[in-house]
């Protein structure tokens, strides 16, 4: 009997031994990742291939968008180290951006915008190191001169179209920057219910052209479109140049809850623009003038505009470097598609549509099309190398497909850390990419940096692509948020680094110590001033209250680096004058009393006594 | 026949041993403890959640892991391909599979203290019914998860079914789906409701042969 118990006692002890450990069976690390790490030597190398020792140079810029940050970053590949951030569309304390006259008057209203697709300036479809040019939401595109890094324009907002996402996009001899509409409304502008979306509401491209000696922008035309999202875009190069392709989605014309409703059709469109016949056009005068701009309407204005049927919701939409394939991206399938540019040129001589919408012909899509690559699940964005290399990002795989023109052939995939957006490789999108250096530009970055809470950094990844297998060399970690990028030979970029006093023609610049002094005409007074190491010349100067005043200062000194400050207290006054530059704030006295002012940015050894008072009466 | 029927009959009237009643006391204990342990789990990687999103299934409730942020995770990615959310109001089982347990732990009790054959044999097989239906009832809510999407979803995806048991991949996830401690606790417990019963008959094809040889 006891025996019989005792082994029975065993039995169930056992048993709930085995329950306890079965608590701990779940597992730790999917079995596609169990012994993935990366060797010691792949990590030396890569040390190596990324390292820039102290005092050498990168080799290329890439100048990142910065997203609703509305700045551009400035990173040196290979090091990845982030060297500079040029605002654009919002104030910079920093550089004293959006601070002064000439900066504030440049934002206007706006203190913010959401930045998007840089866009380098171009001669025969290669980089020239000119200009960059960015767009931003609120219909807004800028132009950052690429001699100073500062940013010189900004145009817009723009009539009619309305939220500048699909843009900046430059044709291959920066003839064009383009914009056009993700959020349709009414053209002309009105107060329109959302259930006329479908008819009364119009999405916009628009043109705008660039001075070919001062990049100055100027807004040339607009093309009427059916309301859908234009999303991306790029411009035919090569065998296509003239042309410009954007993708769009909710060709569904659905409003409410886009996430469902605008993911009903199996295909949206890439919209061709024969951007030269557009020129011609409004040369002819065919444009309707609305709100100020000429638009024209491709019902009455026909052959300019074409839809090419892609599927499903397509995002990114890249020209090869030949210019004879358009590469459109699908985001809710899992292949992009390879549209044939010279198939398309057939299929508009021979009528070959499928369809219309508001005028515009659809081309066959079995005419037109070449591949469906076979990328994975969410492919986005394309850049090239040479060779006919392509490659993919893949949002939902997180991951970057390396695919091949013509063969489609499908050959490495890198997976990215995590949920790949855009991706930028070294001169990717021109017409002679380099193919040695890609980035990733990651949306999540959770776990891959020391923890700064919950507002998390964005991840970008470095990978080598000189060989068969990308391979990833370095993570960067950057502020909210890249979208696209591009990366430019550092040697095409001749900067300089002081204002050369012979270029200043500022009308209230001084150089000599002895123009300096306050003049007051009626309640307007103007002080002009000159800084320099390590005075503020006036030290003192007094105003009324209630003076408008005007203060102008110079910095005479023509050295690298010594840029000095002038930060008004109370009066939230902050600006930076680099060497050679003269910079103006103008503002009412309205508060009374005594104010310093001082200089905020380091410049000598006496830096501290560098300072001033500002007396209101 | 009728021999065998009387067999059968004195058989079933007959007594169980001490131990085997220790076995159905402990069997008890068992379906008892399933109140505080997770059945099964799924869990679920993907490169954007290279720690995994976890989802314990209880026999009354579902838990998320991380604090019950993954179930709300796993909902909101289930959302793009039109699956319908998992939330407990859709389990009818939990709220009968509590109770079923208990009342079953009450007949292992009833049988220890009674100590009749034919008790063990109905909490025997009564919990075999129990954990056979639980099984179909899980693999079907499963399946008619992975095929009631909704049409108008964003991204469309064909039908599938979950794995109930292993390992499967299902577009960017690699899923994992295995039982967890109370199902082992179950497991414990038919194992020690059938072992009593097949020990009882083998003491008593033992004590009829005695009873002959006596005769």
């Amino acid at each position: 009997m006891s025996r019989f118990n005792r082994s029975a006692c065993a039995g169930v002890i056992a048993l709930v031994f085995l329950a306890g450990v079965a608590i701990q069976c779940t597992p730790s690390q999917p079995a596609s990742r169990r012994g993935g790490a990366a060797v010691q030597s792949d990590v030396a190398l890569a040390a190596q291939k990324t390292y820039v020792a102290p005092g050498d140079l990168d080799t290329y810029y890439m100048f990142a968008s910065g997203g609703h940050s509305g700045q551009v970053y400035v990173y040196g590949i290979p090091s990845m180290r982030h060297l500079a951030s040029i605002p654009v569309f919002t104030p910079y304390p920093a550089t004293g951006y959006g601070f002064d006259d000439d900066s504030k008057k440049m934002l206007g209203d706006l203190t913010w915008g959401d930045v998007h697709h840089p866009a380098l300036s171009e001669t025969k479809g290669d980089y020239d190191g000119r200009w960059l040019f960015i767009n931003e939401m609120n219909g807004r595109i800028a132009r950052i001169d690429l001699r100073d890094f500062k940013t010189k324009q900004i145009l817009g907002p723009v009539p009619n179209l309305h939220g500048n996402h699909a843009s900046s996009f430059v044709t291959p001899n920066t003839e064009y920057a383009m914009m056009a509409t993700r959020f349709s409304r009414p053209v002309p502008q009105r107060p329109v219910g959302v259930d006329k979306y479908a008819t009364e509401y119009k999405g916009i491209i628009a043109g705008v052209k660039i001075d070919p000696k001062s990049g100055e922008m100027s807004l040339a035309w607009q093309i009427l479109m059916p309301p859908f999202d234009y999303d991306l875009g790029d411009a035919g190069k090569l065998a296509s140049d003239g042309w410009m392709f954007f993708s769009s989605y909710n060709s569904e014309r659905a409003i409410g809850k886009l996430e469902v409703t605008a993911s009903q059709r199996d295909q949206d469109y890439i919209a061709a623009v024969d951007w030269r016949a557009a020129e011609k056009a409004i040369a002819e005068g065919k444009g309707d003038t609305i709100a100020g701009v000429k638009v024209l309407d491709p019902q009455k204005v026909p052959g300019i505009v074409y839809l090419m049927p892609c599927g499903k919701s397509p995002h990114g939409v890249d020209v090869s470097p030949d210019g004879k394939w358009i590469i459109g991206s699908g985001k809710l399938q899992g292949v992009t598609t390879a549209f044939n540019f010279e198939k398309m040129q057939t299929a508009i001589r021979n009528k070959d549509f499928q369809g219309e919408e508001d005028g515009i012909p659809v081309l066959k899509y079995a005419s037109i099309k070449d591949a469906e690559v076979q990328v994975g699940l969410g492919p986005l964005h394309t850049q090239f190398g040479p060779d006919g290399w392509a490659y993919t990002s893949l949002f939902v795989d997180s991951a970057i497909a390396k695919w091949k023109l013509g063969t489609w052939e499908v050959v490495d995939k890198a997976p990215m850390s995590y949920s790949i957006g855009h991706l930028s490789a070294a001169e990717g999108d021109t017409v002679s990419p380099d193919g040695n250096y890609l980035v990733g530009l990651n949306k999540l970055s959770h776990g891959r940096h020391l923890s700064v809470g919950p507002s998390q950094p964005e991840s970008s990844q470095l990978l080598d692509i000189t060989e068969e297998k990308m391979k990833l060399l370095y993570d960067a970690f950057t502020e909210p948020e890249p979208h696209y990028a591009q990366i430019i030979k550092a040697d095409k970029i001749k900067t300089i680094e002081v204002y050369p006093k012979e270029e200043n023609k500022h009308p209230l610049a001084i150089w000599d110590i002895k123009d300096a002094g306050v003049s007051r005409n009626g309640k307007k007074v103007t002080v002009k001033m000159i800084v320099v190491r390590s005075t503020f010349t006036p030290t003192a100067f007094e105003v009324q209250a209630g003076d408008e005043v005007t203060v102008a200062i110079t910095n005479i000194e023509q050295t690298t680096d010594e840029l000095h400050g002038f930060g008004l207290l109370d009066y939230n006054i902050n600006l930076v004058i680099d060497p050679g530059e003269t910079k103006t704030v103008t503002f009412t006295a309205k508060k009374g009393g005594v104010f310093a002012y001082y200089c905020t940015n380091f410049c000598s050894a006496l830096h501290q006594e560098m300072q001033g008072y500002m007396i209101v009466k | 026949m009728q021999a065998f029927l009387q067999r059968t009959n004195w058989f079933l009237a007959g007594p169980i041993s001490l131990p085997v009643r220790l076995m159905l006391l402990a069997a008890a204990v068992l379906l008892a403890a399933t109140y505080f342990l997770p059945l099964w789990n799924l869990t679920m990687f993907a490169p954007q959640y290279p720690d995994g999103l976890r989802l314990d299934i209880y026999s009354y409730a579902l838990a998320g892991g991380n604090r019950g942020q993954d179930i709300k995770e796993i909902n909101v990615l289930n959302h793009y391909i039109g699956m319908q959310d998992l939330v407990n109001e859709s389990f009818t089982e939990f709220k009968w599979m509590p109770f079923v347990i208990g009342a079953l732990a009450l007949l292992a009790l009833r049988a220890a203290v009674h100590g009749t054959v034919a008790a063990l044999l109905d909490v025997t097989m009564l919990f075999l019914y129990f954990g056979a239906f639980s099984l179909w009832s899980f693999g079907y809510k499963l399946y008619r998860y992975g095929h009631d999407l909704n049409p108008t979803a964003a991204v469309q995806v064909p039908p599938f079914m979950p794995p109930v048991f292993g390992y499967q991949k299902i577009a960017n996830f690699e899923v994992y789906s295995y039982p967890r401690a109370a199902s082992y606790a179950m497991g414990a417990a038919i194992v020690l409701l059938l072992g009593g019963l097949i020990w009882t008959w083998w003491q008593s094809r033992g004590q009829a042969r005695e009873d002959r040889g006596a005769a």
